[in-house]
């Protein structure tokens, strides 16, 4: 850890123009003409600072799919896009619902090295949605989990939903809910509208998110308990967290870069590349999804990079797997959406990337500020440089992108962790 | 055009162009020698991946009756049995060189899926997708149409067309909608709301759910299949009263104005959605329908792969 680094002329997420020096791990000044001696010197004077991005959704497939992803590769992938820490999510196979599995995922990304992983536990036994899984030996394993999840299922008994936000409260836990009522979403394919019906695809309807929200933000309120919606996708969810948020319930949410960027006609080809869960909706929620994530009402952007090998997805749409590559395009989509159309500055791309993932999930090393003393987590991006993305290039051992030939602005440069470039 | 994958394919003009060539087709096949020599030397490929009698056979018969060698592939007994994927059903029939596959699958969007992939360069036709479209069922059921209740020629400007029950899981309905009013005929859904695709408000029709008072007006009534399942699935109470308000009965036949027909895709639920007395009743082109889907398959074959550039679909 004895690397020792100068960035030269970047601009901070503020806009202030500063050199940043690095040595053994931390930030150890900031500021003009910074002596240089013995340390590795890098001019990103095109570019932006920022706090090393932090994705609270992932799936790293590892253990069980290790054909799909590892968590190397997906650490790979992450660093590629600036991240230092991602969120591994449950559903593996095993399924991380015991201290065993969470204390493997933590320790594959420690040996990675590349970023920091971070297992998130099961709410239930087997993500069935039955019996809480044992969260109490997760959140005192070496991992320390402290984000619960059954993500790809709904903890759709609002009993057990109740029992699982009471009882994370005494390790300051937080449930991370998938809201999918799982009655209104019986072979689901995409989203339950004017293309659907079309289509002739199984529609998942709007609704079906939005009363799972609805009813969560209560139980949330009524046992004072922490709450986080995963990918909220829909005009109507975003109106229910501003108004559980204005009556002052501990809720967060994440909206996906896919759902601020695509929408449902592209299901028109029957290309599985789009098939998504939760779907890609209307113009009409994209454009409410980018607003809400402007204002904070849904606080940070997380990836829900979700891998799968190729014979997933070159198929019939409805034989086709669920999910997107995330990580590698984060950053560029967010640019694109959100900061050329000019809704957010960089300041706020550092809080919904960096800061607020990392207050919400617990991870205190990360989404600091950029400031002496701190831990070099630091994500660099041009963002006067553009790229195509190729599947064929990506990091990630699957090559299921949506936004392959697609040109975006933004280009990550350089990615440290614990102040060393990965 | 190399496919046919959905009416949506096609102008008003090619429609027309496959029903005048379908007459041409009957024509010929009432002649003394059944036979047409235009696809000889061709080899098409019915791909059956769901069960089907009458589409199946149909397809045959019109690429029979116009030379081509037929290859039928279903789904029992052949490797689609065995898990192969549709990608490595469609490699496979590359390198047989088929010129054209049928398709039909239970997957909607399969025959689109096949088309755009790289898997394989021959014509592919629809021969019903899911829950999507069926669109040669809808030539023949216009084809039908034109026959009885216009002066035997272009398009149906005019003509009220009721189409009745399971909207929403029929892909002969959504082709119908979209070639009938691309014909210029009026059309009217008529279904409990439960069995009509969410934003129908948003297609060229008129919805009613009451079939009494719309009946009197229409020209042709086309009765879809509704499956017993969709009682489990709460589409409904039960087949009793499905049957009172959307079956179509004697009682209710008398409504109909002079010289309407009752269609039906078939295959019929007699006593469900249609009672028996209705399908068999001078009204009824039921068994019509089938023989004409044989001269309007006849049609789509040789327009499609008769010759090339194809002569429908030049605008697309």
């Amino acid at each position: 850890m004895s690397k020792s680094y100068i960035l030269k002329g970047g601009s901070l997420p503020n806009g202030t123009k500063s050199d940043i020096a690095i040595k053994d791990g931390v930030i150890s000044a900031i500021g003009t003409s910074l002596d240089a001696s013995g340390s590795e010197v890098f001019d990103i004077s095109n570019c932006v600072v920022l706090p090393g991005l932090v994705d609270l959704h992932t799936h790293l497939r590892e253990p069980g799919r290790e054909d799909a992803e590892t968590v190397l590769s997906g650490s790979r992938a992450a660093v590629k896009g600036g991240f230092t820490a991602i969120s591994a999510m449950a559903n593996t196979s095993p399924v991380a619902d015991t201290a065993g599995v969470v204390e493997q995922v933590f320790r594959l990304g420690q040996e990675a090295g590349l970023c920091d992983v971070f297992p998130v536990g099961a709410v239930t036994q087997g993500l069935a949605g039955e019996k809480l899984s044992e969260m109490g030996a997760m959140a005192n394993s070496i991992a320390k989990v402290r984000v619960f999840s059954d993500d790809g299922h709904c903890v759709s008994d609002p009993l057990v939903m109740r029992r699982a936000l009471e009882y994370v409260k005494q390790f300051g836990g937080v449930i991370a809910q998938h809201a999918q009522e799982p009655r209104l979403t019986v072979g689901a394919q995409m989203n339950e509208g004017i293309v659907s019906a079309k289509l002739g695809l199984k529609g998942w309807p709007a609704i079906a998110e939005e009363s799972i929200i609805a009813r969560d933000v209560l139980i949330a309120e009524h046992v004072s308990s922490r709450l986080h919606i995963c990918h909220v996708t829909t005009a109507g969810g975003v109106e229910i967290i501003r108004w559980a948020k204005a009556r002052g319930i501990e809720v967060t949410a994440e909206v996906t870069p896919h759902h601020l960027l695509l929408t449902d006609d592209l299901a028109s080809s029957y290309d599985p590349i789009y098939k998504v869960n939760p779907p890609l909706r209307t113009q009409k929620d994209v454009m409410a999804l980018r607003e809400a994530l402007a204002e904070g009402i849904i606080d940070i952007v997380a990836t829900d990079h979700a891998p799968h090998p190729a014979e997933t997805k070159e198929c019939e749409w409805q034989e086709a797997s669920f999910g997107m590559l995330g990580l590698e395009t984060a950053l560029s989509i967010v640019m694109s959406t959100m900061v050329d159309t000019g809704l957010m500055n960089w300041e706020a791309v550092a809080d919904r990337l960096s800061i607020a993932p990392a207050r919400i999930g617990g991870y205190s090393d990360h989404g600091q500020d950029i400031a002496i003393g701190k831990s070099a987590h630091l994500s660099v991006i041009n963002p006067t440089a553009s790229w195509r993305v190729d599947r064929d290039l990506v990091a990630s051992r699957s090559r299921n992108t949506p936004f392959h030939g697609m040109e975006f602005p933004g280009v990550v440069t350089h990615t440290f962790f614990k102040g060393v470039k990965r | 055009m190399r496919h046919l994958l959905s009416i949506s394919d096609l102008s008003k003009d090619d429609a027309v162009l496959i029903l005048d060539t379908a007459i041409e087709m009957a024509r010929a096949s009432d002649g003394p020698m059944k036979k047409l020599p235009t696809l000889r030397g061709r080899t098409i490929v019915n791909l059956f991946a769901e069960d089907s009698t009458r589409t199946r056979i149909s397809f045959e018969a019109a690429a029979k009756r116009l030379s081509a060698d037929v290859i039928n592939f279903g789904a029992k007994g052949s490797s689609l049995s065995k898990g192969e994927s549709l990608k490595d059903t469609a490699l496979t029939l590359q390198a047989m060189g088929a010129d054209a596959v049928i398709i039909r699958h239970s997957a909607s969007g399969a025959p689109v899926r096949l088309a755009d992939s790289a898997w394989m360069s021959g014509s592919v036709i629809n021969a019903g997708d899911g829950t999507h479209e069926h669109p040669s069922q809808a030539l023949l059921d216009a084809f039908t149409i034109r026959k009885h209740c216009t002066k035997g020629g272009g398009d149906l400007a005019g003509l009220r067309i009721g189409i009745v029950g399971d909207v929403l899981h029929s892909r002969v309905a959504r082709s119908n909608v979209l070639l009938l009013s691309l014909l210029g005929a009026h059309v009217t859904l008529i279904a409990p709301p439960t069995l009509l695709p969410f934003g129908v408000e948003n297609w060229p029709v008129d919805i009613s759910y009451d079939f009494d008072s719309v009946l009197p007006s229409l020209d042709a009534v086309m009765m879809l299949r509704v499956q017993q399942e969709r009682m489990s699935d709460l589409f409904f109470p039960n087949a009793r009263e499905y049957s009172r308000y959307f079956g179509l009965n004697r009682d209710r036949m008398l409504l109909m104005k002079p010289n309407s027909i009752v269609m039906h895709p078939g295959p019929m639920n007699r006593g469900l959605e249609i009672t028996a007395d209705v399908a068999d009743s001078a009204r009824s082109v039921i068994v019509e329908q089938v023989s004409n889907g044989v001269s309007v398959r006849m049609a789509i074959l040789y327009l499609l792969l008769a010759g090339a550039p194809s002569e429908i679909g030049a605008n697309s």
